[in-house]
């Protein structure tokens, strides 16, 4: 064990001032310290994607950066895309399209797929296929989620 | 057939909920991150198990680091083994000690509890504890622990054999004998885990005002865990409360008691405090629970026109070094006994099941139990007669399935009505196989290599407390309770034995309800998960829950039913007969004399006097159905292109034509069986769990046990047919396992038929680039 160290999370924009060891991992702190228990833990190796937060906008395996290289950085979680009570388009359309059954892999996904979307709003179909691969689901076989999010995709990009 | 064919005897005009898509009621919580799954629980104390770095071995000393909290095996050597009993069929009982006792028995095993404020903490002192351990010689192959003069795992079990199943019908050597033609297959299947994304999980609280302990667990069992806790530790059964939250997926792993979980209450009382304890995935890979680990030899005898005359079967099981409470490792055996004939119709069958025990981690129940492994070697047998009868591999199965009902099979099981012709025929027309045939023959000129394999088959879902006793299992799960309350504002709560972990039951149990006491679903809450609060039941697990618990449900439904006209026609003064509910509304049929169920509700529990006795007061009924079972059918097809250069699969078409009997909500059943095609795909192409010789596992990781990712999986193709269950009392079958055990089948025989040009045979699964390159390679050496 080594000494803490002061760090700030801004969390769905709210400042988590909290004191971690350096080995720490950024989805420990998240869920133990900052309480925000929606981001999963599914493998610890970065394979399973179900830690994808998103760091300064960028989808991030939230299991393989440490906390304190988080510091300062603005982090969003699955707590924060709905707007008060009206859901992300992301969020229906997994609901609409039964893109989930357990929902333990779906924070996971709702990010990556977020971030990639807001990041990339006219990504290619077989691109979008290619970044969904990134994560794990044992549950839906994928087609719904993929579905979900071709149509969250053409609701968030709006009508052109 | 479409989806929206789907509809159900309705009473009234009213709108029906069954059958509708309806979008579940389980998603809010879950796409906001407001789920609740246990390692979301903060404790005072978190455990991490030292784990057995060998495979077998006498332990000499545990060393912890000074000061350090570690328990080992002396100190729960107050708490009985789990030791499962099976009273049939040879088994031999074999307990598993909570912490090791002296000796391991597989790379995994428990054999100290490190405890500390914080999981890095624990980690650390899991860490620094020294284990001694004087190594003995393994034994890791199932055939290698039969072998005279292998090593004895257990000193219980003398030659490592600890169940066998026998079956041979009468008059089955004529029947062998005067057959056209014999074939054989020998099928290996490897190794496999279940691999629930949320890995296992387990969190114990001591209440110092009651003294009872309330465990939060990822079970998919609730009440017998409470019951099998209680018994081995020795405590008051009403001390414990065992609660399933949100569970991230089971697939039949999170079924089995699990160890961890007896020392987690041990301790939390001990502690008088609350203890924690999440499995990482590398523990989840070698030490929760293993499945599929089979070697079955199959021969069939078919008469001149591809008839089966005669089936005789050998399966060899792997199961471990312990038995998984309460199934017992015999569980995949005497499936592969019981079920063997699958769709087919066959006379004259004979099978020896065995189980080996060795030291590996331990077998137990994972998603279709068997038969995703005795329906690839049936499949692959059926693919192997129809090149020795010169007929179309549909053609081959068409002369074979069964087709009147209900039909007794071989072994005994009665499958009731079905759609076995019309659902392969249904996939064969998806994949058109003429056509299918002639791209196939371009392609090969092209030096591209497609091929087609087909895989029907039954799935025995729904199965109650007969099916089971029938087993001899000395625990015999098997029938469901269900409580309905409507409450004096007319909100209904159904408390539910089922333990759901994503299949969606508190969607279609609201909606089953909602259809026969007239109220929206929104206004029927689902209770389950909690010993608290929800009465006795087993748990999900063996597609049950939708049939059972749905079928309770609409047993207690109907009482609620009869009740709320019984109050309705006292307050409306007409006969009960002609009141009907719907719309949240009783109403005299033909008038416009009409109550609120809101209002009879209020009656029921406020104004009880005005019923004189005759009506019993309050609005609470219970419901409680075990049935015999019934079969949901089911044909896949797939349609593969194989790399020849990289052994690679790609899976081009898949297609599913399924039977699940009247289906609650489509989209639900749907999605059920995209996801077991997607396991099914993983088992037949990617997942296996191996050990190196000495017991070590090498599959420890996810970049080493490999789930299929979306680019595995292809579009899954859905055509229903719908046979409503007689079985049934909702006319609905179970589904839950199905899309996984028609996989193999279908995706190994089209890998098979792509080859077919270079003469190779792959009968192992799964069927991995390097074993097609291995079996090519092979095939160019002979050539």
């Amino acid at each position: 064990m080594s000494k803490k160290q002061p760090i700030t999370l801004n969390i769905n924009n709210r400042d988590h001032k909290i004191e971690v060891e350096p080995r720490k991992t950024l989805v420990d702190a998240i869920r133990d310290d900052c309480g925000q228990t929606g981001t999963h833990i599914g493998c610890e190796h970065g394979i399973c994607g179900a830690c994808t937060v998103l760091v300064d906008g960028e989808p991030v395996r939230s299991c393989l950066m440490f906390a304190v290289q988080a510091d300062g950085k603005t982090i969003r979680t699955v707590e924060g895309l709905a707007n008060g009570d009206e859901l992300h388009p992301m969020q229906k359309a997994f609901m609409d399209h039964h893109g989930l059954q357990c929902g333990f892999c779906t924070p996971g996904f709702l990010m990556l797929a977020v971030g990639v979307l807001e990041r990339e709003p006219d990504i290619s179909d077989e691109d979008l296929l290619d970044v969904l691969s990134s994560n794990l689901c044992r549950c839906t076989g994928y087609q719904n989620i993929i579905k979900a999010v071709r149509a969250a995709a053409a609701e968030m990009r709006g009508p052109r | 057939m479409s989806a929206a064919s789907h509809s159900r005897e309705t009473k009234g005009s009213g709108v029906k909920w069954v059958g509708r898509a309806m979008r579940r009621v389980e998603d809010p919580t879950l796409v906001t991150g407001q789920g609740r799954f246990t390692a979301d629980l903060p404790a005072a104390h978190h455990v991490r198990f030292v784990r057995s770095p060998v495979a077998a071995g006498v332990i000499i000393g545990i060393t912890p680091p000074q000061g350090a909290m570690v328990f080992t095996g002396k100190d729960v050597a107050g708490i009985k083994p789990i030791t499962p009993m099976l009273h049939k069929f040879n088994y031999k009982p074999l307990g598993q000690p909570i912490l090791a006792q002296g000796a391991a028995y597989f790379v995994g095993e428990m054999i100290a509890a490190a405890v500390a404020p914080t999981p890095a903490e624990a980690e650390d002192i899991a860490e620094q504890t020294e284990v001694s351990i004087e190594e003995t010689t393994p034994v890791i192959d199932a055939r290698a622990a039969l072998e005279p003069g292998a090593p004895t795992v257990h000193k219980t079990i003398p030659g490592n054999l600890i169940v066998e199943g026998r079956l041979k019908t009468d008059g089955f050597d004529g029947v062998w004998a005067g057959a056209a033609h014999h074939v054989t297959t020998d099928i290996r299947s490897h190794r496999q885990n279940a691999t629930p994304m949320e890995a296992r999980a387990g969190h114990a609280a001591y209440d110092a005002a009651t003294g009872r302990v309330t465990l939060t667990c990822t079970t998919q069992m609730p009440h017998l865990t409470r019951t099998a806790i209680a018994d081995l530790i020795g405590m008051p059964e009403n001390d414990l409360r065992v609660i399933a939250p949100d569970v991230g997926g089971g697939f039949g792993q999170k079924m089995s008691l699990a160890a961890e979980y007896v020392f987690l209450v041990w301790l939390a009382r001990k502690l008088k405090s609350s203890v924690s304890w999440v499995e990482d995935r590398r523990e989840n890979l070698i030490a929760s629970f293993h499945s599929r680990d089979q070697y079955i030899t199959l021969k069939g005898a078919f008469d001149a026109d591809g008839k089966l005359l005669a089936l005789d079967a050998n399966v060899l099981a792997n199961t471990g070094a312990y038995s998984c409470f309460p199934n017992t490792c015999a569980v995949e055996p005497l499936m592969a006994l019981a079920e063997m004939p699958g769709p087919y119709d066959v006379k004259a069958y004979a099978c020896v099941a065995r189980g080996a025990v060795t030291n590996t981690c331990t077998m137990a129940p994972y998603r279709g139990v068997s038969r995703p492994i005795i329906t690839f070697a049936l499949e692959r047998l059926m693919d192997k007669a129809a090149a020795a009868c010169r007929l179309d591999p549909v053609e081959i199965r068409r002369r074979n399935l069964v087709t009147t009902f209900p039909y007794t099979t071989a072994a005994g099981l009665v499958l009731d009505e079905g759609s076995y012709l019309k659902t392969l025929d249904m996939a064969a027309q998806a994949i058109d196989l003429p056509a299918f045939r002639a791209r196939q023959a371009d392609a090969r000129k092209r030096g591209r290599y497609l091929g087609v394999g087909f895989a029907p088959f039954s799935e025995r879902t729904g199965y109650g407390s007969p099916a089971f006793a029938a087993r001899g299992m000395g625990i015999t799960p098997g029938w469901e309770t269900v409580i309905i309350s409507v409450d004096p504002g007319g909100f209904v709560e159904a408390r539910i034995g089922s333990s759901p972990h994503g299949q969606g039951l508190r969607t279609t149990l609201a909606q089953i309800i909602a259809d026969e006491i007239g109220v929206a679903p929104d206004r029927i809450k689902i209770v389950h998960g909690d010993t608290d609060r929800a009465p006795y039941g087993w748990g999900t697990f063996a597609s049950r829950s939708l049939v059972i618990s749905g079928g309770a449900s609409l047993i207690a439904a109907q009482k609620v039913r009869a009740k709320l006209q019984k109050i309705a026609g006292d307050m409306l003064e007409a006969a009960p007969a002609d009141i009907v509910l719907e719309n949240g509304n009783a109403t005299v049929a033909g008038t416009d004399r009409t109550l609120s169920i809101a209002e009879l509700a209020r009656e029921a529990y406020t104004q009880t006097h005005r019923f004189k006795g005759e009506i019993e007061p309050g609005l609470t009924e219970s419901g409680t159905y075990d049935p015999s079972g019934t079969f949901s059918n089911a044909c896949h097809a797939a349609i593969v292109e194989v790399d020849i250069e990289t052994g690679k699969t790609t899976i081009e078409q898949y297609v599913v034509a399924e039977d699940a009997g009247v289906l609650i909500n489509p989209m639900i059943a749907d999605g059920q069986v995209h996801g077991g095609v997607a396991q099914g795909i993983g088992n037949a192409l990617l997942e296996e769990i191996v050990y190196d010789e000495t017991g070590n596992p090498l599959s420890t990781t996810l970049a080493d046990y490999l789930p299929p990712t979306s680019h595995e999986i292809p579009q899954i193709e859905l055509h229903h047919a719908v046979t409503p269950s007689v079985n049934s009392v909702t006319k609905a079958k179970g589904l839950g396992e199905g899309g996984g055990i028609g996989a193999p089948g279908a995706v190994i025989n089209a890998i098979n038929d792509a080859l077919a040009p270079f003469g190779v045979q792959i009968d192992e699964m799964p069927a991995t680039p390097q074993r097609v390159r291995a079996a090519l390679r092979a095939a160019e050496t002979a050539a």
